[in-house]
Order: C-alpha cells, then structure tokens, then sequence
C-alpha cells in the first residue's frame, strides 16, 4: 500500500474528504490551522463548502445546519474555541445530530500555551456542555490513526446520530509520519430519512431539544442513556502491548501512549516486564478491559499529560485490590522514556 | 351580503377586531369560553352593515376570523 | 357566498401559546400566507431562535430545526450552504437576534447568506418574564430595568435594521409593524419580497417587525397598540433601509 510522508493535521483533514464530509466550518486557532487551511483548499475540488466562521460558535452552528440537512459536516479546533462549542454540542446530543468535532489539545485553563498536552480529556469524556449527554471521543496516537479514526468518527457519528470528537495533542497534530491516505474499506454514508429536506412528499420533521411537558424530557434522556449503553457494548476501541506476561500495567492514550512503548521495550530488555493498555476510544471507556486486566496485573501506571483525569476513570474501571500509580506532565511537558522507567521501577519496588 | 364567523373558542379577547372594525360590527361577548376569555362576536342585529373587508380577520392574532362575501 | 378570508394552508389549526393581542400570531400568519403565495411549503425550512418564538414547529407544517439562542443565522448558514435549493427562514426575537445573537447574525448577512429573517422586536425578553433587552426603550420600566432603562447605565435602544442595511451581503432590510390594518398589509409585502428575493438567489434578506409584548409590558393589548403608535415607531423608524433591485453584488 503506498504510503506518503504526512502530518498528522493534513491526515486528518484527508482523512475528512475520504468520509465524504463535505462541508467544514472553522476559525483559526494554534495548533490545529493546518486542517481549516489544508480544507479551504481541498474541499472546492470536490464540490465542498468551507467557511471561514465569525467564531467557534458560529462554526459549530453552521456545522449543526448543514448536519441537519444529512451531510457530513465538520469543524475543528483547540481548547478555548472548544470550550465555546460545548453549548452547540450540547443540543446536538440532545436533538440527535450526528457531526464530528476535532480538538487538537493545547495547554489551559485559559490561554494556556501551545505544546502538546491532554488537559481537555475530561471536557471531552465526561460532559463539556450543560445536560446528561456523551459525545464519542476517539484518541489517535499517530498520522494513521489521525486518517483513519476520522472515518471512524463520521462513521460511528452517523451510526448513532450523536456528535463524536477527537482528541489528539499538538505532537500528534504536527508530526510527520508515513500513512496511507485510503481508506481501509470503502465509505459508506448511510441513509438519513430524519435529515431536514423539506416536506415534499412526507410528513414535516423537526430536530429540536426542548421538552417541556411532565415527563418528556425524562423519557428522552432514557432514550439517550440506551443509545450509550449499546455505544459502551459495542464501540470500545483499545490496543495492548506485552500485556501477556506484564508484572505491572501502563494505561496511557495519545502520545504518552507512545513514550510508553519505548520505556517498555527498555525496561523489557533490563528484565522488568511492563505492558500497555492504550485506549483508542476514551468514551466508551475501555472499562471491562481495564478491570479484566487488572485482575491479574496488581499493579497499574497512569501516564498522561495532565494532572491526572483519565486516572479517574482507571480508579473506577481497575480491580479493587489494584495498585493505581500516576504519572503526569501538564501544561506543555512531555514525559521522557527514562521518567516513565523510573516510574515503573518505583512502583514495582514499592510493596 | 358580507358576513364574518368568529371562532369563540380561538378568541382570546384581545379586541383588536373591535378597534378597527370600520363599521362597528363587533363587540366584547359577555358570555366567556371555555378557556376563560370574554370573546369578540359579531353582532347579527347589525351584520347588514358588514362589509366584508376584512380588517378584523387581518388583525386578529389567532387567526380566529373567516370572512365571507 | 364565499370565504374569502381563511387560515393559510401553511398555518396548523390549533391554538397557539403567545398571550392574547400578542402580535407574534399575525407575524406567524403572515409568513404562512407568504409561503402559501410563492408555493414553496414542501421546500421551506424553518429555523426558529430561543424564547416565545421556539415553539414555531407547533404551527407550520414545515421542516423545523431549534437553534441554539442566537444561532439561527449560523444553522441557517450551514443549511442553506448544504441545501441551496431550499428556502430558509429563521425567526428570531429581540433578545435571540439583537442581544446573544448579534454576532451570528451581522456575518451572515456580511457574507450575504441567502436566506431570510424574520426579526420579531417587542423591547423585552418575553418568554423569561419581561427582563430589558438591548432594544428596551429609554425609560421603559422592565423587571430589570425597574427604574427604567437609563442610556447612563444601560445605553440606547439598538436598530438593526439600520444596522444590517449597512452591509454590503444585505438585499433587503425593512422594518415594519403589526399594529394596525395598515401597517399589516406593509408587513405582509415585506414577508413576501424578502422571500422571493431568497427564490431569486439575491443575498440576507432581513424583516424587523414591531411587535407588542402587552403582558411584559404591563399593558392591555389595545394599550399597546398605541405604544407602537407612540413609543416604538418614534425610535424605530419604519422603512426600507435597503433594497437591491438585481443580483448586483461588488
């Protein structure tokens, strides 16, 4: 398969146009500019729309229209400019309209800096906007997974009509690597009889989120809890590594996910035998697999660029009698392979 | 001749029919509806004087007037 | 004999929840019987905003997305850039276009998205109580301007009509009333040219109605008809601010 030198923004943004995703809505923002600029180019030759928007909120609502039309709509940014979106995301959980949100990390609250990081995990898995919703949030830890896992996030998008996001942090958005820019099997968009077209020849339809009368909006957000129950069932994604034969467990997403790999390999050949579980998609969480491994494997490291928030969900999934140890670098820091062994080391030492 | 039917049951009473009703053919009911309001009704003792225009049914936010000529 | 008056086709038979001698059921006939006259129920889609005039999808037997509060322009952006062949209207309040969503509505009519809205000012927030809105009147008493609004404090009253008039992306920005037979028929003219300048592919089209809110302003509704007449019309000149006469873009 041939496979072209790219960065990660750039794969994403192709991997948009392969999905069939025609229209993208987006204000600029460090470090994602490639994707908006790399579309703006792009999207006309294929009939596309792109829209420079007044604002993320602008953005995210034009992105509402047009996927409420039954087209595949996108829009990307960072932290500041996501957190403006939470209130359109919010109602298009609750109104059922599928679209795909790409934030690619940078370090907050606030203003915040520009490297790499994954301070926004929490944002993404655990709400962002007002309500009882989820979005889909998908974590790629490299150029491939960037092409691929943005299929996927129009796919299960479309598939659940619920908004899907993916998160990835500046290293992963702005490395080169080789990738294959096809899709591994052939894009389907699905049907979408509830998209507003207009009445001609059918009854009027309607996408809203106001539900006013005793009991409605109750039954409604039952209704949306099924949808995340078949989401939990179904849709987990996850990768490991020597996990066979692991004394200690490395949970870790996105680029922490990488590092891990090389500490492991050097720990491997000092003897000490590390594993890695790397959630591929952080909502639905890996649960059952966190806890299944963990029974065996008593003790378990959390790596990430953060203070601590997947952590959370590792606390809740692991096994009762789990060791849980953390590891993180927040606001810019990355984590070298040598801290991570040191990390491991320690808390194999301890008892 | 020219005569309007007010739904009585539509009718919240805001009377802006009997404001304008170029012939004052229109009158507060003292009879109310079911939801309580005091509806606008045409007064057959003079609906002679009806002129069809309309004026009541183009004013009327509940689109509670239809008009026949 | 015949009816020569009657509900549109395009308005629904059933009650509507605004408050009697609440102007927004003639705003919503009107836009009915536009449709009605161009023939275009079975490709319009609405977009209404958040307050009194969410519940738009109770009323026209049309296709209905619920904007977030403000951001019909920017849904009915994305719609219509995905569905050109359709007409899209959204229908906004005063504190829905000319407060929260000022932003969302001043670059879509900029870019000269080719879609309509329906601007329904009556100076307060209706549906939350009453509350003062950027277009609240100098020295009118709300539920927080109890004092009355001061330009001190609070600044002026803001036209947008005027406003969006200003913008090269605007076909057509007019501002009429609701309050008597007259002004009806004005009102029902510029429903129906801003639409057909939309089936014409002429760029935002904008209608700012006045409108009366009798129950937030503390008023019987024949009171305030006259406070159109009296207070409103005085600040808020009616006109056409702006009109393209062909697809005269720069």
């Amino acid at each position: 398969m041939d496979r072209r030198l790219t960065k990660g923004n750039i794969a994403l943004a192709e991997g948009a146009i392969q999905a069939h995703c025609r229209y993208y809505f987006g204000y600029p923002i460090t470090p994602q500019n490639d994707i908006p600029e790399y579309l703006s180019r792009n999207l006309p030759k294929v009939g596309g729309v792109f829209i420079p928007a007044e604002s993320e909120i602008a953005s995210i609502n034009m992105v509402m229209g047009a996927a409420a039309s039954g087209k595949r709509a996108m829009t990307s940014s960072s932290g500041p400019g996501i957190s403006l979106m939470q209130e359109a995301l919010s109602y298009m959980a609750g109104s059922d309209i599928p679209c795909v949100v790409v934030n690619i990390m940078r370090s907050g609250p606030g203003l915040g800096g520009i490297a790499p990081t994954q301070g926004d995990y929490s944002q993404a898995v655990h709400g962002g906007g007002h309500g009882d919703y989820h979005s889909i949030v998908l974590a790629p830890a490299s150029v491939q997974e960037m092409f691929d896992l943005t299929i996927k996030a129009f796919e299960l998008a479309d598939t659940y009509r619920n908004p899907a996001m993916i998160i990835a942090d500046a290293m992963i958005g702005q490395f080169q690597e080789p990738c294959r820019l096809t899709p591994r099997e052939p894009v389907v968009v699905p049907d979408k009889p509830w998209a507003l077209t207009g009445c001609k020849g059918r009854a009027p339809q309607l996408l809203k989120s106001l539900y006013l009368a005793d009991g409605e909006q109750e039954a409604h957000n039952l209704v949306m809890k099924q949808k995340y129950d078949i989401i939990r069932d179904r849709e987990v994604m996850y990768e490991t590594r020597h996990l066979e034969d692991a004394e200690l467990m490395i949970v870790a997403f996105g680029t922490p996910a990488r590092i891990a790999k090389t500490a492991i390999e050097n720990l491997r050949a000092r003897g000490i035998r590390a594993g890695l579980l790397r959630p591929i998609s952080l909502f639905p969480f890996p649960v059952h697999q966190v806890h299944d491994f963990s029974i065996r494997i008593k003790k378990i490291l959390v790596v990430e660029m953060n203070t601590g928030q997947m952590l959370r969900d590792v606390q809740i999934s692991a096994h009762r009698d789990s060791r849980i140890f953390f590891y993180g670098r927040p606001g810019g820091g990355v984590p070298y392979p040598d801290d991570i062994e040191a990390q491991v080391v320690a808390a194999l030492e301890e008892a | 001749m020219p005569y309007i039917v007010i739904d009585s049951e539509r009718c919240k009473g805001c009377y802006f029919c009997v404001k304008y009703c170029p012939r004052n053919v229109i009158r507060e009911s003292t009879m109310h509806n079911k939801t309580g309001y005091f509806p606008a009704e045409f007064i057959h003792e003079q609906e002679d004087r009806c002129t069809g225009c309309k004026t009541c049914a183009i004013m009327c936010p509940d689109t509670a007037i239809e008009v026949f000529k | 004999m015949n009816r020569i008056f009657q509900r549109p086709a395009s308005l629904l038979d059933r009650p509507t929840h605004f408050c009697p001698g609440c102007t927004h059921g003639i705003a919503h006939r009107l836009i009915a019987e536009a449709i009605d006259e161009l023939g275009i129920r079975e490709r319009t889609i609405g977009i209404p905003g958040v307050g009194c005039c969410v519940f738009l999808y109770h009323y026209f037997p049309i296709d209905v997305l619920e904007a977030p509060h403000g951001r019909a322009p920017a849904c009915a952006t994305g719609m219509k850039r995905a569905q050109p062949d359709k007409i899209i209207f959204a229908y906004q309040g005063d504190g829905d276009m000319a407060a929260i969503g000022t932003s969302e509505v001043i670059h879509a009519a900029n870019r000269g998205e080719n879609v309509t809205v329906f601007y329904i000012n009556n100076s307060v927030y209706g549906m939350t109580g009453g509350q003062m809105a950027p277009t609240t009147l100098l020295g009118q008493q709300t539920t927080t301007s109890p004092y009355g609004r001061d330009f001190k404090s609070e600044g002026y009253p803001i036209r947008m009509a005027e406003m969006l008039a200003t913008l090269e992306g605007v076909c057509y920005s007019t501002r009429v009333a609701l309050h008597t037979p007259r002004h009806v028929n004005q009102a029902r003219k510029a429903v129906i040219k801003a639409l057909e300048m939309q089936n014409a592919e002429m760029g935002f089209s904008v209608v700012e109605m006045l409108s009366t809110c009798n129950t937030n302003w503390r008023v019987t509704p024949l009171e305030a008809i006259d406070m159109i007449e009296n207070e409103m019309i005085p600040y808020y000149p009616l006109g056409v601010f702006k009109e393209r006469t062909g697809k005269d873009f720069l």
